[in-house]
């Protein structure tokens, strides 16, 4: 069999579509809109004027579309669909009162919100279209001090915390995308570790997207007060549509004195078909601040999904003695396309920063890998290592590398290693010499390529991440 | 158990093998001697299921079964081995997963329960004896930063999991020094038993005097262009190739490429 004729024989098993009945705002986006939004969730007045503020200075920004190395039509930004929330009381006490087709919905996707179903030690947040459906072992976590709930429920019930952090890392007119979602930003998932605390158990949320016509603009904010630790995963899915969704998310997370967060993410949304139809654009800004001295800020990601990715989770190290590190593996298939990286600022005295990457690429797609290192004059004795490897499937697609390097004093190291390779016919002759199929020792032999970056996934997660890429990959050798 | 009848071979349209006749029986080790670019690799990667080569015409009969038919790793499985001449290199995968994989396959495919990693741990321990090698070597990455002579020993390593009943040793002996040498042959002596069966490719006689085989094949130009026992070695080894291959006039020349 060719590779073509291999290729897209695996079917994306999360694509089906939940029949239930939505509270959706008209198209399109106006200051009308966001005042909709805002009055739908019975937002303070503060919040209102984020929005704003927001907004207005979106209006004054344009998209970038020159420095990616992505290409796509044009968006129409009035043809989409910025709220719909599956009806259902405004407040739920408990998950009894969750509409139980959710409930399936979730199951099916894997993710089971009655805690005695779960997974012991993960506690989730479910994120369906616009809103935040269900948070489990809430009351668990607040035992130990850890607030772990919606959102909306955050504005609501914590307003000087949000106030406090809200847009301190991304602030709202940081990038078109980040200003586009601090305006219209429906739910996503707020996390407060306090003082002293190390988090019980892992948290994580699960997005869908299930409207065809909404986007997804969530945010995650992640505060870990003094020594505390918390680790976060992030899921997401969405059915197939032949049209693209847009995807805009804000993650923002803050370390005080030696505090460590640990953010892991397995990006599995609808990438396309073949000939690239539909699929979700992902344009999401993350970043985390070691605002304190000894804090830590560890991003694992795994990028599956998405007929577009640009995201480039950062770290800004201002304490002094923080660490940043970034451990990627983005995977694309037929007409993906992804252009992702980091960026580490080091501003403290003695941070150190770690950047290991691993793009693969397959079929006709393209990946990029781009990543700044960037070290400020009062940075001294920075140390920075990076490490971008790419591996290709095929003749038809393409790996780039762009590594941009800004060093301002000279007492700092910065160290790149870069290397592209390809599954040579050898290799998986040479597997199959020894009895295992060609399909399984693809997936051996990227398992292998991606090893650095899985050993820093939760145990579940990794488990997940070695399934999913033999997935995609499935017969994409020919 | 093996039967090759007429067996043509091409890569990238050259011909390579024209018409080899071999029969190999259970407990006998036979030798493939021959010069550079006579076909010997060759030979050894089209019994492996080696998808750059092209069978043109012939067959191959293994264990009543049609070898060509089966795809490589079905082969394997079928207990066909092959030690390669340059073992490749699998970053990131540790030689023991390697080989439980490869182990647990044959066992799936001959309807055995597949063994855990603790309970693998054990065998391979003890396989491991074969080739003297230590314990490191089992959570290495296959191959990765091997040596010439611990990469020859991996492969018999492997070969001692896998238990074939037909290997094929492709130029094992190159780029071994005197000890290494010892310790590859001495592996393999040991895993020759009355019910398998072993093919030796090699250039050099040297390899002969520690695996001793029951025939000798010399090919030259594609074809075997001469057969004998043990004492056939020995005698080209002093003679050189060229008396047998002069005597052949039809010969191409054609190489087999490296890999």
């Amino acid at each position: 069999m060719s590779t073509a004729e291999l290729l897209g024989k695996r079917e994306y098993k999360y694509g089906f579509v939940t029949d239930i009945e939505s509270d959706v705002i008209p198209r399109g986006l106006t200051e009308d809109t966001i005042r909709l939004i805002a009055a739908k969730k019975n937002e303070p007045e503060w919040m209102l004027e984020f929005r704003l503020k927001a907004y207005r200075h979106w209006l004054t920004m344009t998209e970038p579309k020159h420095w990616p190395n992505i290409s796509y039509p044009e968006i129409d930004y009035q043809d989409i669909i910025y709220y719909s929330a599956p009806k259902q009381k405004p407040t739920k006490a408990s998950l009894d009162e969750v509409d139980p087709e959710l409930l399936r919905t979730f199951e099916k996707l894997g993710i089971p919100l009655q805690e005695q179903k779960q997974l012991a030690g993960v506690a989730v947040d479910a994120v369906f279209d616009s809103v935040s459906v269900a948070t489990t072992y809430k009351e668990k976590l607040k035992k130990h001090g850890v607030i772990f709930c919606s959102f909306t429920e955050a504005i609501r019930e914590y307003p000087d915390l949000v106030k406090k952090y809200l847009g301190s890392v991304v602030p709202t007119n940081d990038n078109f995308f980040a200003a586009l979602n601090s305006a219209v930003f429906s739910d996503g998932s707020f996390v407060f570790i306090p003082k002293g605390v190390r988090c019980p158990m892992e948290l994580s949320t699960y997005f869908r997207i299930n409207n065809a016509d909404s986007g997804q603009f969530e945010r995650t904010l992640i505060v870990a007060e003094e020594a505390s630790h918390v680790s976060y995963l992030e899921g997401c899915t969405a059915p197939k549509f032949d049209r693209n969704q847009l995807h805009a998310a804000v993650v923002e997370l803050v370390a005080l004195d030696d505090a460590q967060i640990k953010y892991s993410t397995v990006q599995n949304w609808y990438a396309g078909d073949e000939e690239g139809r539909g699929g979700i654009y992902n344009f999401v800004t993350k970043r985390g601040k070691c605002q304190g001295r000894n804090s830590k800020i560890s991003w694992t990601q795994v990028e599956t999904g998405s007929a577009i990715t640009w995201k480039y989770p950062s770290c800004i190290l201002a304490g002094d003695n923080s660490i940043g590190e970034f451990y990627s593996v983005a995977l694309t298939n037929h007409a993906q396309q992804a252009d992702t990286g980091t960026k580490m600022i080091h501003l403290g005295k003695n941070t150190r920063s770690t950047i290991i990457s691993k793009g693969i690429a397959a079929g006709n797609s393209n990946n990029s890998y781009r990543g700044l290192v960037k070290v400020m004059p009062k940075a001294e004795n920075a140390r920075n290592y990076t490490q971008c490897d790419s591996m290709l499937i095929g003749s038809h697609c393409g790996a780039n590398t762009f590594p941009y390097i800004e060093v301002m004093n000279n007492s700092s190291s910065v160290e790149h290693e870069a290397s592209t390779s390809k599954i040579s016919e050898e290799q998986l002759f040479y597997l199959q010499q020894r009895g295992i199929s060609q399909e399984d020792a693809v997936s051996l032999i990227i398992n292998g390529f991606c090893k650095d970056v899985f050993l820093q996934l939760p145990m579940e997660f990794a488990v997940e991440a070695t399934r999913l890429l033999g997935l995609k990959l499935e017969g994409s050798v020919g | 158990m093996l039967e090759i009848r007429n067996l043509h071979a091409a890569i990238d349209g050259n011909e390579i093998l024209k018409g080899i006749n071999l029969t190999v029986r259970k407990g006998e080790v036979h030798a493939i001697m021959g010069p550079n670019g006579s076909g010997k690799s060759t030979l050894a990667k089209v019994l492996a299921g080696h998808p750059q080569y092209e069978v043109t015409a012939g067959e191959v009969i293994y264990e009543g079964k049609n070898l060509l038919e089966m795809p490589p790793d079905q082969r394997a499985r079928e207990g066909v081995f092959m030690a390669f001449q340059y073992p490749i290199e699998v970053p990131g995968v540790s030689n023991a997963q390697f080989l439980r994989l490869a182990y647990n396959e044959k066992r799936k495919h001959h309807g055995e329960e597949e063994l855990d990693p603790l309970e693998f741990k054990d065998l391979l321990k003890e396989r491991a004896k074969v080739v003297e090698m230590d314990a490191s070597f089992m959570s290495r990455s296959v191959n990765e930063g091997f040596s010439g002579g611990e990469k020859k020993r991996n492969e018999i390593l492997q070969m001692a999991v896998l238990e074939p009943k037909l290997a094929v040793l492709d130029e094992t002996d190159s780029g071994l020094d005197i000890d290494a040498l010892r310790v590859v042959a001495g592996g393999v002596n040991q895993l020759l038993t009355p019910d398998n069966a072993i093919i030796v490719v090699t250039h050099y006689q040297r390899l002969l005097n520690y695996i001793v085989p029951h025939y000798v094949h010399v090919l030259a130009g594609g074809r075997i262009a001469r057969e004998g026992g043990k004492e056939l070695a020995l005698e080209l080894e002093e003679r050189g190739y060229d008396w047998i291959t002069s005597v052949d006039t039809s010969k191409t020349g054609a190489g087999a490429p490296a890999i």
